[in-house]
C-alpha cells in the first residue's frame, strides 16, 4: 500500500469548503454521486453487477458451489465475501496478497450482508451436515474514487437479487443438480450501506478521493429496508464524538431509504 | 511477573441477573491490568479481562526500515494482532487470517489519536498484541492494553485510549459480551474512547439493533470504559508510583 502525501493546500481548501456549507463538486452533505447499477454483467457468472458511485467502480460477481457446511451450523449455506484491489484501480495499489484495507472491505460487507439476514441461509442447505450452497461473493475494484464500501455492499446486494442458481435435488443421497432449471436466491432482505466522512467538523455522506484523503475520520452505517443498523464500522485516524456517532445513526435513516430505490425492484 | 487469575467469582451483585454467568447488565467481568511484564521491549503490559488473557509489547519510536511506509512528517504506528494457536477451543492455524488484518488495522487507527505521532517523523512505533487465551471481546482487551504498553514505553501520549464493549444478549442491552454471550447474542459492539475527551476512536457494530439499541449500547460500553480506564491509570501508577 503506498502513500500518498496530500498538499496541504488541498487539505486546507477542502476543510474551508465544508465549513462554508460547500462542497468541491457542489454537492449536499447529504448527497451522493450519481449512482450507475447493472446486473447480470458477466454471462458466466450466476449473478451480477457494476456498480458506480461517481467515478468509483466495482465489478461484483456472485458463484455458487456445492461444498461442506460449518460444523456448527449444519444446516446453514455459506455466504463468503472477498475484494481484490487491484493495481489497475489505482496507482496506490500494489499487486500482491490483499492489504488491510481490501481485508477490512471485504469483512465490512460481509458482516452487513450476514447479519442483515440478506440470503435466507437455510434455505441453501441440500443435505444437513454433508451439502450445503456456498456463494462467492467477489468484488473487483477497478476504479478508485473513494467510498468503496457503499458501493461494495450496493453492488453485492445488487448481484445476490439477480443470482440464478441451478436447482439441486437429492437422489439416494447424492446431490443432482439441474442445470436446465434456475431459482433464484431466496432474498430475506435488503441492507445496505451509508459511508460518511468527517472533514471541517462537519460529517459529509459519499466522500470522493479528495475528501477521504484528507478526512479526519470515517463512519459506515450499515441499514436494513427496516431501519435497523446491521454493521458499523469506524476508520481513520481521528476521533468521533459520540454525538457525531449519534446524527450520523439518524440521517443514515433518510439517505439508505433513498439508495434503495438503486436496487432492482423485486425479483421474486 | 505474570500471575493468572481465575474467573470464577463472577455474579456476586446480582442475584435476579439473567446472564448466563450470572452478571448485571453494566457488570464488567473481573480484570487486571498490570504493566512492565516483559524484559525486552520498550514497554509491555499483560490484561485479564474475564477468561482472556492478552499481552502486549511495544517497540519504539524506531527507525522505520520499509521506505514506502514512511511518513515525512509523523510516525507511523504499526500493529499486530495475533490470536496464539491454544488460545481458543479448536486450534487457531497460526498466522495471519483475514480476521486478525482487520483487527490490526482498526487497532491502530484506535490508538493513534492519543499517540503525538508528529515528534517523531519517518520512524515507526510498534505495537505487539498477542492473545493467550480468548474469552469474546479480545479486540477490546488488546486496546486498553496496548495503551498501558505505550505508556509503559514512554511515548508521548494525549490520553490512555481504553476499549471496551457492549452488546445484545437475549433480548437485553448488556455490557462486556463474555464468549457465549458474543455467539449466542444478537449484536456487538466494541467501543474505544479516550475518556479525557469522551472522543470515540473505534467503533463497529456487528448484529442487529435499532437505534435506540445502539445508542444505548453505546453509552453502556462508554461506562465500562471509563471503569477500565482506572484500572489503567492504577497499572502505571503502580509500576512507577506517582
Amino acid at each position: 500500500m503506498g502513500v500518498t502525501i496530500i498538499p496541504e493546500i488541498i487539505r486546507e481548501s477542502l476543510n474551508n469548503l465544508v465549513k462554508n456549507g460547500e462542497r468541491s463538486d457542489d454537492r449536499s452533505f447529504d448527497d451522493y454521486r450519481d449512482i450507475y447499477l447493472e446486473t447480470g454483467v458477466i454471462s458466466k457468472a450466476e449473478g451480477s453487477a457494476r456498480v458506480k458511485i461517481g467515478k468509483t467502480q466495482i465489478m461484483v460477481g456472485a458463484k455458487p458451489q456445492i461444498g461442506e457446511p460449518f460444523s456448527d451450523t449444519p444446516n446453514v449455506g455459506v455466504l463468503m465475501t472477498n475484494s481484490e484491489l487491484i493495481p489497475m484501480a489505482s496507482p496506490d495499489f500494489e499487486p500482491g496478497p490483499p492489504d488491510e484495507r481490501s481485508v477490512e472491505l471485504a469483512r465490512v460487507t460481509d458482516r452487513c450482508m450476514r447479519e442483515a439476514g440478506v440470503v435466507d441461509l437455510e434455505k441453501l442447505c441440500i443435505i444437513e451436515g454433508k451439502k450445503v450452497w456456498m456463494i462467492f461473493l467477489d468484488l473487483h475494484i477497478i476504479d478508485y474514487d473513494g467510498n468503496l464500501m457503499d458501493a461494495a455492499v450496493l453492488g453485492s446486494m445488487a448481484a445476490l437479487m439477480d443470482a440464478k442458481i441451478p436447482e439441486a435435488k437429492v437422489e439416494d443421497d447424492e446431490v443432482v443438480i439441474d442445470p436446465e432449471k434456475k431459482v433464484s436466491l431466496p432474498i430475506k432482505e435488503k441492507a445496505l450501506m451509508c459511508t460518511f466522512a468527517k472533514i471541517g467538523g462537519e460529517l459529509i455522506v459519499d466522500p470522493s478521493l479528495e475528501e477521504e484523503q484528507v478526512m479526519d475520520a470515517r463512519i459506515s452505517i450499515g441499514m436494513r429496508a427496516d431501519g435497523s443498523i446491521c454493521a458499523m464500522q469506524k476508520g481513520g485516524m481521528q476521533p468521533l464524538n459520540k454525538d457525531e456517532i449519534l446524527k450520523a445513526v439518524e440521517r443514515t435513516g433518510e439517505i439508505t431509504k433513498k439508495l434503495m430505490e438503486h436496487l432492482p425492484q423485486n425479483n421474486q | 511477573m505474570i500471575t493468572i487469575i481465575t474467573n470464577k467469582i463472577l455474579g456476586k451483585n446480582s442475584t435476579s441477573s439473567k446472564r448466563a454467568d450470572g452478571r448485571a447488565s453494566d457488570e464488567l467481568r473481573p480484570f487486571k491490568i498490570e504493566a512492565g511484564v516483559l524484559e525486552r521491549a520498550d514497554g509491555s503490559a499483560y490484561l485479564e479481562l474475564g477468561g482472556n488473557k492478552v499481552i502486549v509489547a511495544v517497540y519504539g519510536p524506531r527507525e522505520l526500515h520499509i521506505r514506502r511506509l514512511m511518513q515525512p512528517d509523523r510516525a507511523v504506528l504499526r500493529c499486530r494482532y495475533n490470536m496464539a494457536p491454544f488460545s481458543v477451543d479448536d486450534r487457531k492455524r497460526p498466522g495471519p487470517d483475514r480476521r486478525s488484518v482487520e483487527i490490526s488495522k482498526i487497532t491502530s487507527e484506535a490508538l493513534m489519536p492519543a499517540v503525538f505521532l508528529e515528534k517523531f517523523p519517518r520512524s515507526t512505533i510498534d505495537v505487539f498484541i498477542e492473545v493467550l487465551e480468548a474469552e469474546g471481546g479480545t479486540r477490546c482487551a488488546g486496546i486498553t492494553a496496548a495503551s498501558v504498553a505505550l505508556a509503559d514505553a514512554g511515548v508521548p501520549m494525549r490520553d490512555l485510549v481504553v476499549a471496551c464493549a457492549a452488546g445484545k444478549s437475549e433480548g437485553e442491552v448488556v455490557l462486556d459480551l463474555s464468549e457465549v454471550e458474543d455467539k449466542d447474542g444478537e449484536a456487538d459492539v466494541p467501543v474505544a474512547i479516550m475518556p479525557r475527551t469522551g472522543e470515540v476512536t473505534l467503533l463497529q457494530s456487528d448484529g442487529n439493533l435499532t437505534p435506540e439499541e445502539f445508542g444505548k449500547a453505546l453509552n453502556l460500553a462508554i461506562e465500562g470504559c471509563m471503569k477500565l480506564s482506572e484500572a489503567q491509570k492504577e497499572a502505571i501508577i503502580k509500576r512507577y508510583g506517582d
